[in-house]
């Protein structure tokens, strides 16, 4: 009895899943997220590390040709373990599979080495499929070439940024799945079948106590309201019940100057009562905090 | 002073023992669950109540919640009962008391190491599996298999001819629970992603409660209703309807957890089905205890276990009509993921399984420690609190959550969901702060029977002697 609802509901649903193709939002997702998300031996701290780093890419770091509009390069350096879609290319689905390997040489990337990752297109059958190409193999780009041709603000800490999402318990009160009803005026659409491809944890949530998140990007882009709503959801939004995250910004700002919690916070109150007119200045972050990394995320992956 | 029996001859031990530590293991995590429930429904009623640190932030604080109750509470409570159900039905004694201590120890150190890495943010950020795998490893190989042996053992060597179906539970369910801990963890063992794995947290987080928590819970009240009452109950044949029937329907339907998501729609289809036919399992259930009651009504009022227990079994109607409806597409799209179904894992958890779990930690602890329950009033305390508490919860959250439903359909923009929502925040917060109060009291209760309960003579059950306070 067990034995037939295990192959009912185990075995048969694994062909479903296997039959998957990735679509590009998938190959996105799990090139800019690394191997996995969460605990594991590379980031056994769970502070992100071992993540790739996500570069919006405008001109060709070899041959300094223009992109228009920019594309994503996963940079991947030397010793960070390769996304799941990479490691074990089934993941991608069979026809993903089989142009990543014969055109993308995929099959190719050394982990010791390094390697940038793009998703490039190829027409099957009159459909154009997105697949994951190696730039290193098929182009010739370094990863330390990528990171240096490119400014700091191009480089996306998106794997990193995402791991805040799961230690910080984000997604216990927002979710990452729009459902079918009203969701696709107000959250947009549903993920589609080879969204999920390589993704580990999905991290869909089950209780949503705020907005779904999936899309969010695309309703609210900007890098200033996230950072005064992560500070202090009440500075935009008086009636959230959203924590503070202002920990995220760890113990200096931007310049380098220590950051005084105690006494923004005193301030703040003060501005609650009514006895100052404004609130506090919500400081700079520094580049390489997790609330950079988190903004990243949000901004890059969530569109 | 239990511990001085890890390293005793197993002979030497006293019968009971492991029963008593894993007794009061899971009051004591009974609190530290509900207390850290409270807390957060604090902060989500008051944002800015206690603000400003990591590990006090809700995102850090709500996982070591739900996994204190699961783990801490009801799955140590439930090994409490198999430690002295399972050879009382047998006529037997435990296969063996040291290994039952020693379950016990791993899991409370376990459990806490997983907890408290939880709590500092290591996490594998799966759903009801969000504790690292290292520390699934020790709850399948330190905890449940250890439990399993003993429980199976014990069975093998009952000196009884049948199998009685308490024991045909718990046999069962703790191997179920094993193969559902090692297929859901799978995942991360074995780097599987994307549909994959999300299908899998859900088939975990379903399967746990399908073939381990309710049917245990179950399988409990069949054994104190009868034990209690001094009835025999009602009808074997219907509680040998309901195992099979579990095994049958309940372990199916994981994919209705996830109806939003592009799981297979012939997958979808199935699971509502099946979610259904759960009601199948349920009546056969329930129809058994209160026939099984017949003629003892009046033990409602008088008994305090059997105050717990049928409380349980009644809440249990309500928990099963909402399951096997709301899980249908007809009604999920407007319930999912809003407070409604937290509303209604509290009636599974705190509602109909932790109330069985009670009446039978009550009547164990009294007839291992051989000592009389300390007092009558503070039982009835802990009762009312809990009770009370957990209606004020339950119905607080199922009109925050149809708010929500209401939210959804009508495109209202979200922040005015959270504004309408926030006096059944408070009360929500208020009823689990009556549970944490009243489970304290019982802490109290429990502590005092040890020690200054009167002693029940040779031959006598507990719930035969009068009370004294
Ligand atoms: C206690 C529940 C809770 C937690 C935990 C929480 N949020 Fe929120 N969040 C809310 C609520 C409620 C809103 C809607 C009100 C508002 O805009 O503040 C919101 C709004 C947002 C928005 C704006 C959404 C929109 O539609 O414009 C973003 C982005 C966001 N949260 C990100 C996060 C991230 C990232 C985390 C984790 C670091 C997080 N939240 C943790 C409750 C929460």
């Amino acid at each position: 009895m067990l034995g037939l609802s295990m192959s009912i509901t185990l075995f048969f649903p694994s062909w479903d899943f296997r039959s998957a193709e990735s679509t590009w939002v998938g190959l996105d997702k799990s090139l800019s997220n690394g191997r996995v998300i969460g605990w594991s031996y590379e980031d056994p701290l769970v502070r992100g590390d071992g993540k790739p780093i996500t570069v919006i890419l405008n001109k060709d770091p070899k041959t300094g040709e223009e992109f228009d509009p920019a594309i994503r390069a996963y940079v991947y350096k030397p010793g960070t373990p390769f996304a799941a879609v990479v490691n074990h290319p089934d993941n991608l689905g069979p026809t993903v599979k089989s142009l990543s390997i014969s055109k993308g040489k995929i099959d190719q990337a050394e982990k010791s080495a390094g390697a940038v990752f793009i998703i490039s297109y190829a027409d099957v059958n009159g459909e154009e499929w997105a697949y994951v190409e190696n730039a290193t193999a098929t182009r010739g780009w370094t990863p330390s070439q990528v990171l240096n041709s490119t400014d700091e603000s191009q480089h996306k800490y998106v794997g990193k940024g995402k791991t805040v999402y799961i230690t910080e318990g984000c997604w216990w009160c927002h979710t990452l799945l729009p459902e079918h009803t009203q969701d696709w005026q107000v959250f947009g659409w549903p993920p589609y079948v080879g969204d999920m491809n390589g993704e580990m944890p999905t991290a869909f949530g089950s209780d949503r106590k705020a907005p779904d998140l999936l899309h969010v990007a695309s309703r609210n882009s900007s890098r200033e309201w996230m950072m005064l709503h992560f500070f202090n959801p009440r500075l935009v939004q008086p009636n959230s019940i959203m924590p503070r995250f202002d920990y995220l910004w760890g113990k200096t700002d931007a310049n380098g100057n220590p950051i005084d919690f105690a006494k923004w916070r005193k301030e703040y109150d003060e501005y609650r009562k009514g006895l100052r007119a404004y609130p506090p200045e919500v400081p700079e972050y520094a580049p390489d905090t997790e609330i950079r990394a988190l903004i990243d995320w949000i901004l890059t992956s969530l569109k | 002073m239990l511990l001085k029996y890890l390293f005793a001859k197993n002979e030497d031990i006293p019968p009971g023992t492991a029963t008593i530590f894993f007794g009061y293991s899971s009051i004591f995590w009974f609190v530290i669950g509900t207390g850290i429930g409270s807390f957060n429904a604090a902060k989500l009623a008051f944002p800015d109540f206690v603000t400003g640190t990591e590990l006090f932030a809700f995102g850090h604080m709500r996982q070591v919640h739900v996994l204190a109750v699961i783990l801490g509470w009801i799955s140590m409570a439930f090994a409490m009962t198999m430690m002295y159900m399972t050879p009382a039905l047998g006529n037997t004694k435990l296969w063996s008391e040291k290994l039952g201590l020693w379950t016990a120890m791993n899991w409370n150190i376990g459990l806490s190491l997983g907890l408290f890495l939880l709590w500092m943010g290591f996490t594998s950020g799966r759903e009801y599996s969000d504790l690292i795998w290292p520390i699934d490893l020790v709850v399948i190989f330190g905890v449940l298999l250890p439990l399993g042996i003993n429980v199976w053992m014990t069975i093998a060597h009952r000196r009884t001819q049948g199998i009685y179906i308490t024991n045909w539970f718990f046999g069962a369910c703790i191997f179920f629970v094993i193969v559902v801990f090692v297929v859901g963890q799978s995942a991360e063992l074995f780097n599987l992603t994307g549909l994959t794995e999300g299908y899998l947290t859900f088939w975990f987080a379903h399967n746990v409660l399908g073939l381990w928590i309710t049917p245990v819970a179950a399988a409990i009240a069949y054994y104190t209703i009868p034990k209690l009452t001094g009835n025999p109950l009602y009808s074997h044949r219907i509680g040998h309807l309901h195992f099979w029937a579990i095994i049958a329907f309940y372990s199916t339907p994981a994919s209705h957890h996830l109806l939003a998501a592009p799981l297979p729609e012939w997958l979808k289809s199935f699971a509502s089905v099946e979610g259904v036919l759960i009601l199948i399992p349920a009546v056969a259930f329930v129809a058994n205890i209160l026939l099984t009651m017949k003629g003892r009504w009046s033990m409602f009022v008088e008994n305090v276990e059997i105050k717990f227990s049928v409380t349980g079994v009644l809440l249990a109607i309500p928990l099963n009509m909402q399951g096997g409806f709301q899980q249908t597409r007809a009604i999920n799209w407007y319930v999912h993921g809003t407070g409604w179904i937290v509303a209604h894992a509290h009636l599974a958890l705190l509602g109909m399984s932790s109330f069985l779990e009670i009446a039978a930690v009550y009547f164990g602890l009294q007839q291992m420690l051989r000592r009389k329950l300390y007092s009558l009033a503070l039982a009835n305390f802990h009762y009312w609190f809990v009770i009370i508490g957990f209606c004020i919860y339950w119905i607080s959250m199922t009109i925050a959550g149809l708010i929500q439903g209401a939210g959804k359909i009508y495109e209202v923009p979200y922040i005015d969901v959270v504004i309408a929502e926030h006096p059944y925040m408070i009360a929500r917060w208020v009823g689990g702060t009556m549970v944490f109060t009243g489970n304290l009291v019982w802490l109290y209760n429990m502590y005092m029977t040890a020690v200054e309960g009167t002693v029940v003579p040779k031959g006598r059950y507990a719930h035969e002697l009068a009370y004294e306070r």
